[in-house]
């Protein structure tokens, strides 16, 4: 089976199929990594430019690592990150790009929508990693693989997702793929960041839950997202320690959660306040090792899209 | 030259006319209107058989663009758009650049008016200073001048206190506030309706509230003052309801909605479609029925089209920076005659009315009505005509309709007795004899 998409832009539109397969297809490059020759020659002579508008460097790294390892050439553009700066149109650039005979274009941006108007626009692949508050698809993906590498069966797992959800592009896509796949889901955090109406849009299968300890009583993994420290200037938390108070997962509040409840984090994290270290470092932690799988889930992704007819 | 417009449907609500009748015109002026008029020595007949026969159409809130903004409008070709759409009369709104903020660019948009436009256009002032929302302009000034109305629209007027004091001047030289209402602190970084949509989009939302909680402060300041508020595309079933309420109280409150509230909900913005996004953005279906019920109990007097034309490359980016708003002059009529007549949300006479008698009669212009006397501005539908929204005679075609296919087309369009839109030609001013 070949994934018959030119573009990687979201998850809400991959159908159960699609994302069974890019889970399955990352599991022999995983492998690839405990091998000293840690590179196959599958994308050679194709270019993958690393287009970020937003800083991230571990985004941006992991996809670099993903395209190399696969035998490409990659190219990273820094683009300008302020917005007040009046550069070149989003279009001109991909264009641009695109004349150069680029194969792929990973984008990173700000804007909800910025990775859809490029595909729109373009012959070009075009991999979201990450569009304003939108989705970050293979964030979602990758926390789908490390879920089904350590539970084997994400179907009938309950899964908590913490934090500052209405701001959370990786939110948005854990919701899409973990309610795909068969998963229970728990929005826990305060109410300015946890709208009671996204309990609506992704099915039945998905609550809110405002308290901490009753939301991971029973949860078989609990995802935490970053607190954007902007948040608290936004008046939409009245401090970051009085968040860390009610939401910090600590030692004490995991002890609701089941025995082997997984602890994820997309990265990068603030320790001591959405996080604590006895969590983030423990026995539960899987962050580390969403970090690797991160790799192999884009590497599965470029490779299955360059399946595709340009 | 007299015109006699002949065997049409005449559809007149400020006479309660709706029949088979001629209408002659001589000298600018509505002569008669009868069942059967001879044509006299040189008259040029129209024949208007199948035709509805309507007063030119007043559109009260356009954006012509024109000063500062030609390569999207200017005054001639937004007033070709017009009389595409059917409309004799256009309310330009202020926010220009510079704006209409003063007499002497009130005279500005007078004579460009005069030298370019085909269709009337009637100039709105600001009521604030650069549209800062701090400083009142010379509203006697500008009224004695000739602006149609005063308003600070593409802004809210957020101050309260001024509010107040526009309301008390304008009281006493007899001209309508137009309000846009938005209360720019709960709608700060919006650019769609607030809800389960912009959730999913992750696009930050704008509440229904933000216009709601303004249309109260109006409804209490018309109150206060006693001077009349006109408030700008209503968009939530909230604002519908405290208009009603208001006008039960017999408080000098009007309202007006747009084609896209009454056609379209946010659903339209799909996949990030910058062509459906505008200020007040589309709202859900609930807000949508009750913009139509608005309309169908007299709630809401108006129909305008908020024409807003932008240039392609400005709406062809990420959503959240395009700008917003779409144009609407050519199919305002066209959607209005679609959706609601077709619909069966208005009679045919009341679907016209809220848009000729209506802002005439609010605005106080001569207009509107197929009277003897009245300017002869007519309209000419031809409800057969098929047709599909492709190309637009406004320089911008922003526009959420393209593609749509309508039943039912403006075929010729008259203003001050003179043919100036004529299946698809605008032709030129007869030379004089």
């Amino acid at each position: 089976m070949k994934l018959d998409r030119k573009d990687l832009l979201d998850i809400e539109s991959l159908s159960v199929e699609e994302i069974d397969l890019i889970l399955t297809t990352a599991v022999p490059f995983k492998r690839l990594f405990t091998q000293s020759i840690k590179k196959v020659p599958t994308l050679r002579g194709k270019t993958v430019a690393l287009l970020f508008y937003e800083p991230s460097t571990r985004t941006r790294v992991s996809f670099e690592l993903a395209a190399k390892r696969l035998a490409a050439d990659t190219l990273v553009l820094p683009v300008a990150t302020s917005s007040t700066q009046k550069g070149e149109s989003l279009i001109d650039t991909g264009k641009t790009l695109e004349a150069m005979k680029v194969d792929f274009i990973v984008i990173r941006h700000s804007e909800s929508g910025a990775a859809e108007l490029l595909a729109r626009k373009l012959k070009t692949h075009i991999v979201n990693a990450g569009d304003g508050t939108h989705e970050h698809p293979t964030q979602g993906l990758l926390d789908l693989f490390t879920l089904r590498d350590k539970k084997k069966n994400i179907a009938g797992l309950h899964v908590v997702i913490l934090g500052d959800i209405a701001h959370s592009r990786v939110a948005r896509s854990n919701l899409w793929g973990l309610t795909k796949m068969g998963a229970r889901v728990t929005l826990c955090g305060p109410p300015s960041l946890v709208p009671a109406d996204l309990a609506h849009i992704y099915g039945k299968s998905v609550r809110v839950e405002y308290d901490l300890e009753k939301a991971i009583r029973d949860a078989d993994a609990i995802n935490v997202l970053r607190i954007q420290k902007e948040r608290q200037m936004d008046g939409l938390i009245p401090s970051l320690s009085s968040y860390t108070e009610r939401y910090g997962l600590d030692p004490d509040k995991l002890r609701s959660a089941k025995k082997d409840c997984l602890v994820l984090h997309p990265g990068p994290m603030n320790r001591g306040v959405e996080i604590d270290s006895e969590v983030a470092d423990g026995e539960s932690s899987v962050i580390l090792e969403q970090v690797t799988n991160g790799i192999a889930v884009r590497m599965a992704v470029l490779y299955l899209l360059a399946g595709t007819k340009l | 030259m007299n015109l006699l417009i002949s065997g049409g449907r005449v559809l007149d609500p400020a006479s309660g006319r709706d029949g088979i009748f001629d209408v002659l015109a001589a000298e600018g002026r509505i002569r008669r209107v009868a069942k059967k008029i001879p044509p006299a020595d040189g008259a040029r007949v129209v024949s208007a058989k199948g035709f509805w026969v309507l007063p030119g159409l007043i559109d009260v809130h356009a954006h012509l663009r024109e000063p500062g903004g030609e390569e999207s409008e200017t005054i001639e070709s937004g007033s070709r758009a017009a009389a595409a759409g059917g409309v004799t009369t256009v309310l330009a709104m202020a926010n220009t650049q510079p704006p209409i903020d003063n007499p002497q660019q009130v005279r500005f948009v007078l004579r460009r008016a005069l030298e370019k436009a085909v269709v009337r256009v009637l100039p709105v002032g600001a009521v604030t200073k650069g549209l800062a929302g701090t400083e009142l302009t010379d509203i006697t000034s500008m009224a004695r001048e000739g602006c149609a109305a005063l308003s600070d629209d593409g802004h809210g007027l957020m101050d309260s206190r001024l509010m107040r004091r526009a309301l008390e001047y304008t009281k006493n030289l007899g001209i309508p506030l137009i309000d846009h209402c938005e209360d720019s602190n709960l709608s700060l970084g919006g650019v769609m309706n607030e809800g389960r949509l912009s959730l999913k989009l992750g696009l930050r939302g704008i509440p229904t509230e933000a216009e709601s909680v303004m249309v109260a402060r109006n409804v209490y300041l018309a109150q206060l003052t006693g001077a009349h508020v006109h408030c700008a595309h209503i968009s939530s079933g909230d604002s519908v309801d405290l208009i009603r309420r208001a006008k039960k109280k017999r408080i000098p409150v009007t309202a007006e909605a747009c084609p896209h509230h009454f056609t379209l909900t946010e659903e339209a913005i799909e996949r990030y479609d910058t062509s459906a996004k505008m200020n007040p953005p589309l709202r859900g279906r609930r807000d949508l029925a009750a913009i139509r019920e608005g309309l169908a109990d007299g709630t809401i007097d108006v129909i305008a089209s908020d024409h807003a034309p932008h240039e392609l490359h400005s709406k062809e980016r990420e959503f959240s920076q395009a700008p917003f708003g779409v144009i609407g002059l050519e199919t305002l009529w066209a959607l209005t005659a679609d959706e609601l007549v077709r619909g069966k949300v208005l009679p045919p006479l009341e679907a016209v009315r809220k848009l000729t008698q209506n802002p005439a009669r609010l605005f106080h212009l001569p207009g509107g009505k197929l009277s003897p006397g009245a300017p002869a501005d007519i309209a000419l539908y031809d409800p057969r005509a098929e047709w599909t929204a492709e190309r637009f005679f406004s320089k911008s075609s922003n526009s959420p309709f393209i593609g749509r296919k309508f039943k039912g087309r403006i075929a010729a369009t008259i203003v001050g007795g003179r043919m100036v839109y004529e299946n698809g030609n605008f032709p030129a001013p007869e030379e004089a004899a």
